[in-house]
């Protein structure tokens, strides 16, 4: 690890004034920060502790909840308003990592983790994400974790967080403070970038802006939900597949729908037009496996993840299932 | 004449050996710091940063490097060896300890980012010679092989406990998947936690 200057912020405003050094980087739970320094993939020179600078709170409205960026994930899952009447966002949460790594890790940095590909990892070998220009190493090596919608020829990486697929499913809004100390609201699915020609930039968070928490609207999504994890192992892996599914239902009809996917795309995935077609229909095996198809139609495999999308397909059916049997 | 001579060459003398000094006193200053400036462009200065920590109810005042973890600060610098390095990078749990009560991960954990937090490890674990009960029960099932792993264990195993995840089987090996056991000890480790759950 190299070197750095270690400073201790106790609010925003030291925070965002500290972040002007050169070549700061901002430090919250450490469990992908301190990884990627060791890794030699970050190497700040300034390190900004922020864990006393935001906020630890998750407040309730009737407009929604509003949960503070420090909030550790396993804070999050076990709390009582959450588990009530954002349950998907719990169950999402206890499906990623363990309990350790819960325990440390905080909210704006699960937003902001990187990808797990293989080769963002290896300094050795070339990566458009890690050093832009270098080209990818994925798309004709091993690619068997990579997208299958949404890619470019620069990269072909997918975000690996649970709880974003769960934040994108209900319609969250990311709250900043950028570096002029004002105030934006991002919506959940403008936050996360495509890599496009610049696949470095894992999302359109201001340059030095800190995240100061997550607002997720009330909804009606709180009795039929489910989230599905497909994994190389029963637990403690990153998704191959995942679906958060969660339906408002009249009686047997669908109000309204959410799916969203993890595993399948550089940025948390939302099946928009799935979720229009299951819209006013029946709660029906055929309407779930036609939503199925609608969703998968974009998708694309290459040579070792192929076998993704008839399994996407498969675990989105299963998802909406879950979401009124179980 | 032979007067003038020796106070004319004084004088020379004072003046040569003055700015030569002066120089001498100068260069070696200017040449470091112009090393210095591009020792900074090269590499980081590194920083060391003192800190006060409360490990095993006993409080800890080290000077460290700001790079140092807390698995580091344990091992290397307190010499509490208990806590074992697997893979240093947060996948394995060998070296799982408590923070203010929860567990976590040493190695991800910065030990600058830790004043004011009270740390338990494997050694904060017995009562004087007397083992808690959950190394009672590792010891009693079996729960281990090798050993390297079982510091970990055990700490996640007590909050596993403390957390309420025994009711099940399938919930205690969830509860537990975040330390990896090479020698595969995993069910002697389950029916331990069973154990203490049940006490």
């Amino acid at each position: 690890m190299k070197p750095f200057q270690y400073i201790k912020a106790t609010d925003t405003a030291t925070a965002l004034f500290s972040a002007k050094k050169q070549k700061s980087h901002y430090v919250a739970g450490g469990t992908n920060q301190v990884d990627l320094m060791k890794d030699n993939i970050n190497y700040p020179d300034t390190l900004i502790d922020i864990t006393t600078a935001i906020s630890k709170d998750i407040t309730a409205t009737d407009k929604g909840i509003i949960i503070g960026a420090m909030v550790r994930n396993s804070t999050i899952a076990n709390d009582k308003t959450v588990k009530d009447n954002y349950p998907l966002l719990a169950k999402a949460i206890l499906a990623g990592a363990t309990p350790q790594i819960r325990n440390m890790a905080s909210t704006g940095g699960n937003l902001l983790q990187r990808t797990r590909c293989p080769y963002f990892f290896d300094t050795a070998l070339p990566c458009n994400k890690r050093k832009p220009g270098s080209g990818c190493s994925a798309i004709k090596g091993d690619n068997r974790m990579a997208a299958i919608i949404g890619t470019s020829a620069e990269c072909i990486a997918v975000h690996p967080s649970d709880m974003c697929i769960a934040l994108a499913a209900l319609d969250a809004t990311v709250q900043v403070t950028t570096k002029d100390g004002s105030k934006q609201s991002i919506l959940f699915k403008d936050f996360h970038r495509l890599p496009g020609t610049t696949p470095n930039l894992d999302n359109n968070l201001p340059e030095n802006a800190l995240i100061t928490g997550i607002k997720i609207p009330v909804n009606n999504f709180y009795k039929n939900f489910s989230y599905l994890k497909l994994r190389d192992r029963d637990s403690y892996a990153f998704a191959l597949i995942s679906v958060a599914a969660a339906l408002d239902m009249n009686d047997e009809t669908i109000k309204d729908a959410r799916l969203a996917s993890g595993g399948v795309a550089h940025k948390p995935w939302r099946w928009y037009e799935a979720e229009a077609f299951l819209k006013g229909k029946k709660a029906t095996q055929a309407n779930f496996a036609q939503a199925a198809s609608i969703a998968t139609k974009g998708t694309k495999g290459f040579e070792h993840n192929a076998f993704k999308i008839p399994m996407l397909k498969a675990a989105i059916e299963v998802a909406l299932t879950n979401c009124i049997t179980v | 004449m032979d007067k003038q001579i020796t106070i004319s060459f004084s004088r020379r003398w004072f003046l040569k050996g003055t700015s030569a000094l002066t120089a001498l006193a100068l260069i070696p200053r200017s040449v470091k710091a112009f090393f210095g400036d591009i020792r900074d462009q090269v590499f980081s200065r590194k920083q060391t940063i003192p800190i006060t920590i409360n490990i095993n109810k006993k409080e800890y005042a080290v000077v460290a490097d700001s790079r140092t973890t807390l698995l580091d600060l344990l091992r290397e610098n307190l010499h509490l060896t208990g806590t074992k390095k697997g893979c240093d990078h947060g996948q394995c749990g060998a070296c799982t300890v408590h923070i203010d009560g929860q567990r976590m991960l040493s190695c991800l954990t910065l030990a600058a980012m830790l004043p004011g937090k009270n740390v338990t490890t494997i050694e904060g674990l017995a009562d004087g010679d007397e083992l808690h009960p959950m190394q009672e029960a590792f010891l009693e099932c079996d729960g281990f092989q090798c050993g390297y792993c079982t510091p970990g264990q055990i700490m996640s195993a007590v909050a596993c406990v403390n957390e309420g995840h025994t009711n099940s089987v399938e919930e205690i090996k969830e509860f537990m998947s975040g330390n990896l056991c090479r020698c595969a000890a995993y069910n002697g480790i389950t029916e331990a936690i069973q154990k203490v759950a049940k006490q």
